[in-house]
């Protein structure tokens, strides 16, 4: 439980901090955010990373603020800065929600939301909070800006579009107009553990019918993404007992999920019908 | 044998704990918090095979690492014996010990292979990294029902066959008018302490002493083995316990690791601090629990279990560590628990090692399996015979005119005799208590209406107060504080607290100025620790034994000095006053001890010192018993399982402090609701531990564990013991996977259908959706 020996850097600015992972990246050295993932793996020493660049001290990085119908949340905002609802409208309140399923509170307090992202840990609810909103990752580097939006950003089991040298500096979701609606529901065995499964759903009512629907299953595959075969199942329907069964019977065959030592492929699949139906029925 | 109480001022109170002080204000000594000039750290290297022959293991480059003191393998601590048994050698199992760093074969992942000592404990681990090893692999046995294989030539894995039973099974399953059978499985799981083992090893050569720091449970057991397998004199072996951080019969024992220390400070001539970590705690500390139970009743028309026939496989894991087959032995014993069994009976145990962790006991060790299995049979028999599970019970359990009630079967090596109780009474107050039938009602109509929940009970009996013989030592200083100086040990359960209050209740003096020694071996010559729930039960008595002489002897001095007769004085918060005139004179026990100081004139021909040493001798355990239920909802969707309300009953015969004592009853119900639900050490096909982290051994947290009812009656004290005492630290863990198996079984209207702990919602999910097929 003693990590193996590193190196340390603690630089103040965005520049030094890329220039910095331009040298030490591709010598196994890695960012150093919340810890909240990364110091367990190295207390293991299942990671072995030869050089930490810490970026809790650099400055321009806690950013959360709405400009242009966007939330942007810098690299060092936890998760903790969401259990009060960060924006007025539908998005506050989804994340607000959200958040509480994330671990238990001293880590959320230390935890970034953008560490998840980056991490990408198939159960992250952040991951698939990003996948439901097609979220917006801001990379830098010392060869400068991009931006990926998340359908090309999860690559798979922790693996995303991030190079080693790359700082996720930002992400962006777009906010919700008011009146649109928004669910969430994850099964996982304790409380404020990683879900076995968990489904978040968006959509908004026109004259009665169900639009813009927008469905992701996390926990289940080996990244977060929308499944297309259910918000097309729910397209023009009212919101409905039947309608929702239909929409995640169409989410849970779509599905390729994950096996793992806890948890078949098939247990994964029905427990994704079920959230997606309670994610659903929670949203009408 | 009990005394009336006359009004007590301490006992029966929920007094706030002694020892809590230094805990809340975070200035407690846990084993880490220990440290000596100039000591070393040690690591442990440890195998990553399941079953093994070691070819070779190579610690040069760890030896060269600088910083490095020392690394030795089996070869460098050839004249080190295995770890011994607790209660003295046992030939036949004595091959099956676990040596001291693995000798020719490695049998289980985590089996100390090589140890490394050095300057610092990074250090120490980065050159563990680098110690190589080759294993010969060999196929690993995984489950104690498959066939033994070899453990060493000429032996095989089925390290001891255990038999209990009386009467004639063969003819009361012959005759008898049902026969219920089943199959259950107890899943692998143990107590997990929040605090890792620690262990400091020193050898004071000025005194010639070997002090072992961080000890727990069983300190003087321990300096005895210790003493036993390094060849000293238990005169010069010291053994000290600090705070504990939970214990439940896993910490405490005697490890390799304990027999390291204490070796690497003798022949490297620095003291050595060994401070576990988690991952090596979950694969290394005693696991438990883990039974497969093929058992049938023969049973007459109106339920009455005739016989109980019983054949058990017992997952020892690798080795045969310090308790050899206590839990198998016990498990064999206390099946039957509370229900007459009036014919027959026979439990045939195969003791099994398999390449898993080594195994002993667990709170509540064989009764949390016994209990789920017997509670299990009880409601099987209800449903193949179509009465009531509740009738059933009882109609089974001994009643109140049958007591005491003796069994010809044994635990811990006495033969069963239920001191006092009466069972059926305490069901009344329970079903009283939860008003069983409007909750019934109440549950079928929420069945009714599509809800899947349900209700399940257990009853058992437990044991506690495990003798023969405790000692403890009083003496009053001249301030007027009383040092209570006992061989017992704390886990955590409020140990100098109870003591306290029967040493300050007996002798009269103020429950705030008890000093109470525990675990440390130089101070007193016996103890027997604390396990088995015999802390309050036997130290307890002995207190107020102690209490008395040394009472009698104040009084005696108090007499002369103030020149009255013994009689018309009393001993109130402290000081010595004459009954019928309050605010009259008065003497302070400090007072009185410095009149009785070894040069005080006015000793007289009285031995010096207010002091004095009492002894309590039992020839039996005393049996505290309990009912527990469990009101559970299941979720069919994902087969997860929310217990909604808990309710315990237990007779505790006398609770010296009912808050510690529910205390104790709440934890342990956290514990027994872990293996019903949650905890499990799995393995892969290879005998790779897969539960290595709490991220993969699911303890239960506040937010899966309700708030526990708890029913807590004093019908019945014990009447082995002048206090009535019977013991709790069992009884909250004891019947929790038997009521909630019930219960799932009666949410999800499938009767029989958890026949395996823990109940996974995989596992119970796939239940659910097979009957609906
Ligand atoms: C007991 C426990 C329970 C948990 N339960 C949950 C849960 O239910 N759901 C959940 O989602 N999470 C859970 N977590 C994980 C937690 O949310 C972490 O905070 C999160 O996964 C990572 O964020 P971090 O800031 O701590 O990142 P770190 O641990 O510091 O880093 C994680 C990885 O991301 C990289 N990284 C971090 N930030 C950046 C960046 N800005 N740019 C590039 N790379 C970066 C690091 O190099 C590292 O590889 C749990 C953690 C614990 C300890």
């Amino acid at each position: 439980m003693k990590p193996a020996p590193f190196s340390y850097y603690a630089p103040k600015t965005i520049e030094e901090a890329v220039s910095l992972l331009a040298r030490v990246a591709p010598d196994d050295g890695r960012v150093l955010a919340g810890g909240q993932s990364l110091v367990p793996t190295m207390a293991f020493r299942l990671a072995r990373p030869r050089h930490l660049v810490d970026i809790n001290g650099v400055s321009g990085l806690d950013r959360l603020e709405t400009a242009d119908g966007r939330l942007c949340i810098g690299a060092r905002v936890r998760h903790a800065a969401f259990e009060r609802p960060v924006d007025p409208g539908p998005l506050g309140a989804l994340l607000s929600q959200v958040v509480r399923h994330i671990a238990h509170h001293p880590i959320r307090t230390r935890g970034t939301f953008c560490g998840s992202i980056a991490h990408a840990d198939p159960a992250s609810e952040w991951c698939a909070v990003a996948a439901a909103l097609d979220a917006e990752m801001v990379a830098r580097s010392t060869r400068g800006e991009r931006a990926i939006t998340a359908h090309d950003f999860f690559k798979g089991i922790m693996t995303t579009a991030l190079a080693e040298d790359e700082l996720l500096i930002e992400v962006r979701l777009p906010t919700l107009r008011a009146g649109v609606r928004t669910g969430f529901a994850e099964f996982n065995r304790r409380a404020g553990d990683f879900a076995v499964a968990m489904a978040v759903v968006v959509y908004r009512l026109q004259d009665g019918a169900i639009a813009d629907a927008r469905i992701a299953v996390g926990g289940a595959e080996a990244a977060p993404r929308r499944i297309e075969q259910a918000e097309y199942a729910l397209k023009g329907r009212a919101p409905s007992a039947e309608a929702f069964a239909v929409a995640a019977e169409a989410a849970s065959r779509a599905l390729d999920p994950i096996e793992d030592q806890q948890n078949t492929a098939a247990y994964r699949r029905d427990v994704a019908r079920a959230m997606v139906i309670r994610a659903l029925s929670e949203a009408a | 044998m009990n005394e009336t109480s006359r009004g007590s001022k301490w006992i029966g109170q929920s007094v706030e704990r002694l020892e809590d002080p230094p805990l809340v204000t975070g200035r407690g000594r846990f084993a880490a918090d220990i440290n000596f000039p100039r000591q070393l750290h040690m690591r442990m290297v440890r195998s990553n095979h399941a079953h093994g022959k070691i070819i070779s293991v190579d610690a040069s480059a760890a030896r060269a690492l600088p910083g490095v003191v020392a690394v030795w393998t089996a070869q460098d601590i050839a004249d080190v014996p295995p770890v011994d048994f607790r209660e003295g050698p046992i030939e036949k199992l004595a091959p099956y010990r676990q040596p001291v760093l693995a000798t020719g074969t490695v049998r289980y992942v985590g089996d100390p292979v090589a140890a490394v000592f050095a300057e610092d404990p990074y250090v120490a681990e980065d050159a563990a990294d680098l110690v190589t090893m080759e294993i010969e692999e060999l196929p690993p046995l995984l489950d104690a029902r498959h066939a033994p294989g070899e453990f060493s030539p000429g032996r095989n894995t089925e390290a001891d066959l255990l038999r209990q039973g009386y009467g004639d099974v063969e003819a009361a399953f012959r005759d008898a008018p049902h026969i219920v059978e089943l199959e259950l499985t107890c899943g692998r799981h143990s107590g997990v302490p929040l605090e890792t083992r620690g262990a400091l090893g020193r050898y004071d050569a000025s005194r010639d002493v070997l002090e072992l720091h961080g000890a727990a449970k069983v300190p003087h057991r321990n300096k005895e083995l210790i003493a036993r397998m390094l060849k000293r004199p238990p005169s010069s072996v010291a053994v000290y316990e600090s705070h504990v951080g939970g214990g439940f019969g896993i910490r405490g024992e005697l490890y390799p690791e304990d027999v390291l220390v204490c070796v690497g400070a003798l022949r490297l001539g620095r003291p050595v601090k060994w401070i576990e970590d988690r991952r090596e705690h979950l694969i290394a500390a005693n696991h438990s629990r883990n039974q497969h139970h093929k058992i049938r009743a023969a049973v007459a028309n109106d339920g009455e279990i005739l016989a109980i026939d019983d054949v058990i496989h017992h997952d020892n894991g690798a080795y045969v560590r310090t308790h050899a087959t206590r839990v198998a032995m016990m498990t064999c014993g206390v099946l039957p628990g509370p229900y007459r069994v009036p014919q027959a009976y026979r439990a045939i145990c195969h003791f099994r090692l398999t390449n898993k962790t080594p195994a002993a006991t667990y709170r509540a060790p064989g009764r949390y399996e016994t209990t789920f299995v017997r509670e299990r049979l009880v409601d099987a028999i209800a449903h193949q015979l179509k009465l009531d599970p509740i009738e059933v019970r009882r109609r089974n359990a001994v009643t109140v005119k049958e007591m005491p009630f003796k069994r010809p079967l044994e635990a811990l090596g006495e033969e069963i005799h239920f001191d006092s109780g009466d069972y059926h009474a305490l069901l009344d107050k329970l079903m009283d208590y939860v008003k069983w039938d409007e909750l019934n009602a109440s549950l079928a109509q929420r069945r009714a209406n599509g809800e899947m929940v349900g209700v399940g009970l257990a009853m058992f009996v437990e044991k506690a107060g495990l003798g023969p013989a405790d000692g403890v030592r009083i003496q009053v200083d001249t301030s007027g504080f009383v040092e209570v100086i006992t061989g017992g040990a704390s886990l955590g359960q409020g140990f100098e607290t109870v003591m306290g209050q029967v040493a300050a209740e007996t002798l009269g003096a103020d429950y705030n100025k008890m000093r109470v020694v525990h675990g440390q071996t130089d101070r007193i010559e016996y103890g027997i620790g604390a396990h088995a729930s015999r802390a309050t039960v036997m130290t307890a008595s002995a207190t107020r034994e102690a209490a008395l002489k040394v009472r009698a002897k104040a009084l005696d001095m108090a007499a002369e000095l103030m020149q009255a007769p013994i009689d018309t004085l009393d001993i109130v918060n402290g000081e010595v006053v004459c009954r019928d005139r309050p605010g009259g004179p008065s003497i302070s026990l400090g007072q009185i001890a410095a009149k009785l100081s070894n040069t005080s004139k006015a000793l007289g021909g009285r031995e010096p010192g207010l002091s004095g040493e009492g002894w309590f001798f039992t020839e039996h355990q005393v049996y505290p018993y309990g009912d527990h239920m469990a009101v559970v909802k299941v979720d069919p969707a994902t087969g997860g399982v929310k217990v909604e309300r808990y309710i315990i009953a237990y007779d505790i015969g006398r609770a010296i402090n009912p808050m510690l004592v529910k205390g104790q009853i709440s934890g342990g119900f956290a514990q027994g609701l872990g293996g019903a639900l949650l905890e499990e050490f799995t393995y892969n096909e290879r005998g790779d531990p897969l539960a290595t982290t709490f991220a993969d051994y699911l303890l239960p947290t506040v937010r899966e564990t309700p708030d526990v009812e708890i029913l807590l009656t004093e019908d019945y004290p014990s009447p082995l013991n002048p206090l009535g005492i019977k013991g709790a630290g069992e009884s909250g863990v004891n019947g929790v996977g038997g009521a909630i198996a019930g219960a799932i079984d009666n949410a999800i209207g499938i009767p029989g259908a958890v026949t395996e702990l823990p109940v996974t919602p995989q596992k119970l999910k796939a239940i659910i959706d097979a009957n609906k097929r």
